[in-house]
């Protein structure tokens, strides 16, 4: 192949036939186009005239002009033009296909795979070894092998929500020289610039450019009245109007989409938001939301505790009076601490319990009026947290049993320790043990315990302590009772007891306790301790996969892991939590990636070469028809009908089916004009013929005894002509006819029904071999299976057929022995005394079937003689005249109906007259 | 379906005139019967005359009522009624047969000469063939052999009429598209004149024929492709061949005229009805 800018040629050498244009020029104009012949008698009178123009004609240039372009066209699309060639690498060295398999990759993932496909077919064509490598799933090698092999490879990648890693690098770099074709996102991602000066280094670098705008989802905020999603895209520069979808679960328990919200990109903005009000019910309800529109894992983001807001019931002892001092209030900090998180609710308990809130506070409740209401409620799942104070202190806890309300049994009273009055420092916290729900938390050393309710020492008071003091008193306790727990702060919700409430801790412990939702992101420091399991991962498409069993990973780790093959996006699952990783984060950016000019960049769009072969070929075919047609006219055969019709054809631009429409109109005007006998064509050309002279002889004799002067026959073609226009359908059975097929039997049931009558003709008289019946009627069997016939009888004697016209006993053709079959009498009708025959009012008969082959019978020679023998001598021209009377009847019967029945009543008439 | 013959156009064509009775200023001797009264008593079915009987009268041959109604025996004689012989020459040569559309010439020719025949033969005239193959004769059963003279096909580019065995003082029709020899032709008509013989020449051309609608570069063949011309412009020729043309009718119109003949131009494109118009008044006896 040589290529010349953009035109490519696969044979060039072929142009070289360009050269020989000049001297078919010359040929051309030599010799001008042949006379027309023409016969035409008025020569006599022409001999004697001189032309004056008798010097040779030569061929008008444009007609030269074109034929010259005409050859010029085919050696040019022989040649094998091709435009935006590919280009071949004369090294002939590896091709390394690179994929970057991102999720930015997504969008457009079945494109590159198929330009993928393409490079690495290419390169096998012209026998280069092929090695597929995706970014973010690279194997442990780069291997060049046949093409077949990377084709597989590259058949079954699947892009990942992670961006690419300059892992490859170290092997990259120590294999042989090679040409690397990289499908690239305009995502860049860190040590891309290293990869492209490492693939650099190893030969030629061409990337294909995607195209797809790149666009992704911030992390949701939620506000108390809804939600505000944010959004950021790659590229500025035009306005850009998307739709997030906010997809959930509806009360019934199916996902679907819950609310969808309008999103503006500015034309120069990168980033766009948009706050929406949700209602609450249906915000706890939100799994996710995604960018419509965009199937790519960044434009997912999945929803995981932190967007609900929990409802929270806060009931204080507080003892009414006391409201200016708010500081003091027993649940002034708790509501200032989850007011942010949770939406609170307040009144008595009776009403709380009454909303069905997810966790209730109380704040030094000693006396519970609903004790029994509570603990059902904490029983289904409700989480109770308690606060200690100088009214729970004060209780005295006398009774035997334990209160199921309280994790563990209290001491009367509580210590108080650090006081003024008391012994001892505030005491601080004791780490969190390990298999406390607190582990990992930091201990702050400011945080101090100043007063607290003591339990009673009792074997499972261990079990049931959650946070210690540093000296070892329960400082949280907790006991889980049915499907809920019970959760004691031994300190009071205020800051009177200990300033752990003011604290930031507190809110780590609640959180922890699953009270509120994780506030904020999952830091780092308050993760520190817990095990997340991934139990859902997020593909590159955006497509959520559960995945079995994996083993669990460190909170602190994975907060600070970015989104890798090791830790993905998805859901963790940790205790009762979960845990939403997702691609972007708050302070994601996305940067474009820029490439060095020693890469050539291929647009995806642009890259596929087109081959102009066959433009060039039908264009010189064209210009040949034109050719033919300009000679047409240069000779004068152009005119016309010929004219006419062609501009018909060419300008009206209808079609030849118009023209076969219009044929096939003035052949239903003759076959409707008049009286037309019809034959079914067989295929067999003899057969047909016979069938024509036959309807011919019977015409004739008709024209000549009858009142009924039919034209002359037709053929039909069942498939093709319309059945309607004929009365009568003469069919003769040979055996090369295949049955009709379904749209014939329509036609032909269509045919019967409307009252037209078909003449099956056997022609076999009859003759069986070793059997039932001839091969012919097998046939015929056959071709009549599908019909809608009603029962056939053999011909009775009294049937109006033997009297339409002539009185006839048999119904001879060329044989005479064959019995003739008609539709069976529908009602025997008795023979009536007095009466010549019997009174059956029957309608035509749709179907006469025999085996006398009758159409030879009455076959006639254009000049009016018959044209097979019949029989021998005298009788044999008497069978023949029989064999027309029959066709006569015949006509008359399918022509008249039953008129000729009805003369059964003319006996009666005649009585009835006389008297 | 009917075997398409100029016959069955004829007779369809003759049924809506009425019959013909050709012109006779002199009619041949001959005992045929006819519808010409010879204005003298003798054979024939008018009454002409009551002769008194003379001696050699055969007794049946007296008009016994007119004899009652005087003394003498009276003989009624009728008017002697005579044929005229019409004889036909349609032009059987290749050139005849050319068609560009629709019924060739020698189909429209002997149709119209047929339907001529079946008025001039219900009228009581004779008709037969000028070249002798079919003596003129009276009666319906003369048409059927003439349309069989008619059909042979004769394997010459043109035609000439065969004059000798015209019978004198009758009338001829000349059907053809007379391209032939003038020469032939002018002699054959002289010498029929000659005979006494009155008689039309009826030209009947080709739409085609009289149009010359070619052009380009063309060769033309006669039927037979004995005689070739080939133009380089057909287009440009048509002004010289109409003109060629028209030399011809005048010529043939002079010739005919020269000689006491009708002349009349007929093409295939016009109705046969106009054809036969012509050849009728052309052939009555306007006495």
């Amino acid at each position: 192949m040589s290529i010349f800018g953009v035109l490519g040629f696969t044979t060039p050498w072929l142009l070289l036939g360009l050269l020989a244009l000049p001297i078919l020029w010359v040929l051309l104009r030599s010799v001008p186009p042949a006379p027309t012949r023409r016969r035409f008698p008025g020569v006599a009178l022409l001999l004697r005239l001189k032309d004056d123009d008798m010097q040779a004609d030569k061929t008008p240039w444009w007609l030269l002009l074109l034929r010259a372009l005409v050859v010029a066209s085919l050696i040019i699309g022989l040649a094998g033009p091709i435009l935006n060639p590919a280009p071949v690498s004369d090294n002939g060295s590896d091709l390394l296909v690179v994929m970057e398999g991102s999720w930015a990759d997504a969008p457009d993932w079945a494109e590159q795979k198929q330009e993928a496909l393409r490079v690495a077919e290419r390169a096998e064509n012209s026998g280069r070894k092929v090695a597929f490598l995706q970014l973010t799933a690279p194997g442990s090698a780069v291997v060049f092998s046949a093409a077949l092999l990377a084709q597989r490879q590259i058949q079954t990648a699947e892009p990942k929500a992670w961006r690419p890693e300059g892992d490859v690098l170290g092997f990259i770099s120590e294999l042989e020289d090679f040409d690397s074709y990289w499908m690239a996102s305009s995502l860049d991602w860190p040590e891309r610039t290293e990869l492209v000066s490492e693939l650099l280094a190893h030969g030629e670098l061409r990337v294909s450019l995607s195209q797809t705008p790149t666009m992704g989802l911030l992390p949701i905020i939620v506000t108390a009245q809804g939600v505000e999603v944010h959004a950021i895209r790659l590229n500025a520069g035009q306005a850009v109007q998307v739709r997030v979808d906010l997809i959930g679960l509806d009360p019934s328990g199916v996902e679907r989409r819950l609310q969808s919200i309008p999103l503006a990109f500015e034309a120069d903005a990168l980033r766009a938001s948009q706050a929406s009000e949700v209602p609450q019910e249906m915000r706890n309800r939100i799994s996710r939301i995604v960018l419509a529109g965009h199937r790519s894992a960044a434009a997912v983001r999945l929803a995981d505790d932190r967007i609900k807001r929990p409802e929270i019931a806060i009931l204080s002892g507080e003892i009414a009076g006391r409201e200016g001092l708010t500081l003091l209030s027993p649940d002034h900090y708790l509501t200032q601490a989850l007011a942010p998180m949770a939406d609170l609710i307040g009144g008595t308990l009776e009403d709380v319990l009454l909303a069905n809130p997810d966790t209730i506070v109380l704040a030094d409740v000693a006396k519970i009026g609903v004790k029994a209401a509570l603990v059902d409620w904490v029983r289904q799942g409700g989480t109770l947290v308690r606060f200690a104070g100088p009214r729970l202190a004060a209780q005295s806890f006398n009774s035997i049993e334990d209160d199921p309300l309280l994790p563990v049994k209290l001491r009367a009273g509580g210590r108080t320790v650090g006081g003024a009055m008391s012994w001892g420092a505030p005491k601080g916290l004791q780490a969190f043990e390990v298999d406390t729900p607190f582990y990992g938390l930091p201990t702050p050393d400011e945080v101090s315990v100043t007063a607290q309710v003591l339990a009673e020492p009792s074997p499972d008071l261990a079990a049931h302590v959650i946070a210690r003091l540093s000296d070892g008193t329960p400082l949280v306790t907790r006991k889980t009772l049915g499907q809920g727990q019970v959760v004691l702060f031994h300190v009071t919700a205020n800051a009177d007891w200990s300033n752990l409430p003011i604290s930031g801790l507190f809110v780590s412990m609640l959180e922890r306790l699953s009270v509120i939702g994780s506030s904020g992101n999952f830091e780092q420091q308050a993760l520190a301790g817990t095990t997340w399991q991934l139990v859902q991962d997020l593909d590159g498409f955006g497509a959520l996969k559960t995945v079995g069993d994996r083993a669990g990973l460190d909170g602190q780790i994975l907060a600070a892991s970015k989104i890798a093959a090791e830790t993905p996006a998805g859901v963790y699952q940790g205790g009762e939590r979960r845990w939403a990783r997702n691609i972007l984060g708050q302070d994601s950016v996305l940067t474009p990636a820029t490439w060095p000019g020693a890469v050539r960049l291929v647009g995806q769009a642009v890259a596929k070469p087109k081959m102009l072969g066959a433009g060039f070929l039908s264009a010189a075919l064209v210009m040949l028809a034109v050719d033919i047609l300009a000679a047409l006219w240069i000779a004068g055969k152009l005119r016309g009908k010929v004219m006419g019709t062609l501009a018909c054809i060419l300008i009206a631009g209808s079609s030849v089916e118009d023209v076969v429409a219009q044929t096939a109109e003035a052949l239903a005007i003759q076959a409707t004009r008049d009286v037309v006998l019809a034959y079914v064509k067989t295929g067999d050309a003899g057969q047909d013929e016979i069938s024509r002279a036959g309807l011919t002889g019977l015409s004739l004799a008709l024209n000549q005894r009858t009142s009924i002067e039919p034209v002359s026959p037709m053929g039909l073609a069942l498939g093709t002509d319309e059945l309607a226009f004929y009365p009568f359908i003469y069919w003769p059975i040979t055996l090369g006819q295949s049955g009709p097929n379904a749209d014939e039997l329509r036609k032909l049931n269509r045919y019967i029904k409307g009252g037209g009558m078909i003449l099956f003709d056997t022609r076999d008289s009859e003759i069986a071999q070793y059997g039932e019946s001839t091969k012919e009627g097998r046939l015929l069997q056959k071709i009549a299976a599908g019909l809608n016939l009603p029962p056939i009888a053999p011909i009775s004697q009294d049937h109006v057929l033997t009297r339409s016209f002539y009185l006839l006993q048999g119904f001879p053709g060329r044989s005479s022995r064959g019995t003739v079959w008609v539709e069976a009498p529908q009602s025997a009708g008795e023979v009536i005394e007095g009466m010549p025959f019997r009174n059956l009012n029957d309608g035509v008969t749709p179907v006469v079937i025999g085996g006398n082959d009758w159409a030879a019978a009455w076959a006639v020679d254009p000049v009016g003689q018959p044209l097979l023998p019949v029989g021998r001598g005298l009788s044999g021209e008497r069978q023949r005249e029989i064999a027309l009377r029959f066709g006569i009847n015949l006509i008359m019967h399918v022509l008249t109906g039953n008129y000729k029945s009805d003369q059964v009543h003319v006996p009666e008439l005649l009585k009835r007259l006389g008297e | 379906m009917i075997p398409h013959a100029p016959l069955n156009d004829a007779l369809e064509l003759a049924s809506e005139w009425p019959q013909l009775l050709a012109q006779a200023q002199r009619l041949a001797h001959s005992f045929a019967l006819g519808g010409h009264g010879r204005r003298r008593a003798g054979a024939g079915d008018i009454f002409w005359q009551f002769r008194p009987a003379q001696a050699g009268d055969s007794l049946r041959a007296i008009d016994w009522r007119r004899s009652a109604r005087a003394d003498d025996q009276f003989v009624r004689e009728n008017e002697w009624q005579a044929a005229q012989s019409v004889q036909f020459w349609v032009d059987t040569s290749a050139s005849m047969y050319f068609a560009s559309e629709g019924s060739s010439k020698h189909f429209r020719a002997a149709m119209l000469a047929l339907a001529v025949g079946v008025l001039l033969s219900d009228a009581g005239e004779k008709i037969g063939s000028s070249d002798g193959l079919l003596p003129a004769k009276p009666g319906r059963a003369q048409i059927p052999a003439l349309a069989q003279v008619f059909s042979r096909i004769s394997d010459d580019d043109f035609g000439t009429p065969q004059t000798d065995d015209l019978k004198p003082h009758s009338l001829a029709v000349f059907v053809s598209d007379f391209f032939g020899d003038f020469a032939k032709l002018e002699r054959a008509v002289t010498s029929a004149a000659d005979q006494q013989i009155a008689g039309a020449l009826l030209m009947v051309l080709d739409p085609q024929e009289v149009n010359f609608p070619f052009a380009g570069r063309t060769l033309f063949e006669s039927m037979s492709g004995g005689l070739r011309y080939e133009s380089q412009k057909a287009d440009g020729l048509r002004a010289k061949y109409r003109s060629a043309l028209q030399d011809r009718q005048a010529a043939l119109a002079s010739l005919a005229q020269s000689v006491g003949w009708q002349f009349q131009c007929h093409t295939t494109d016009q109705p046969a009805s106009a054809g036969l118009m012509w050849l009728y008044q052309a052939l009555e006896c306007r006495r």
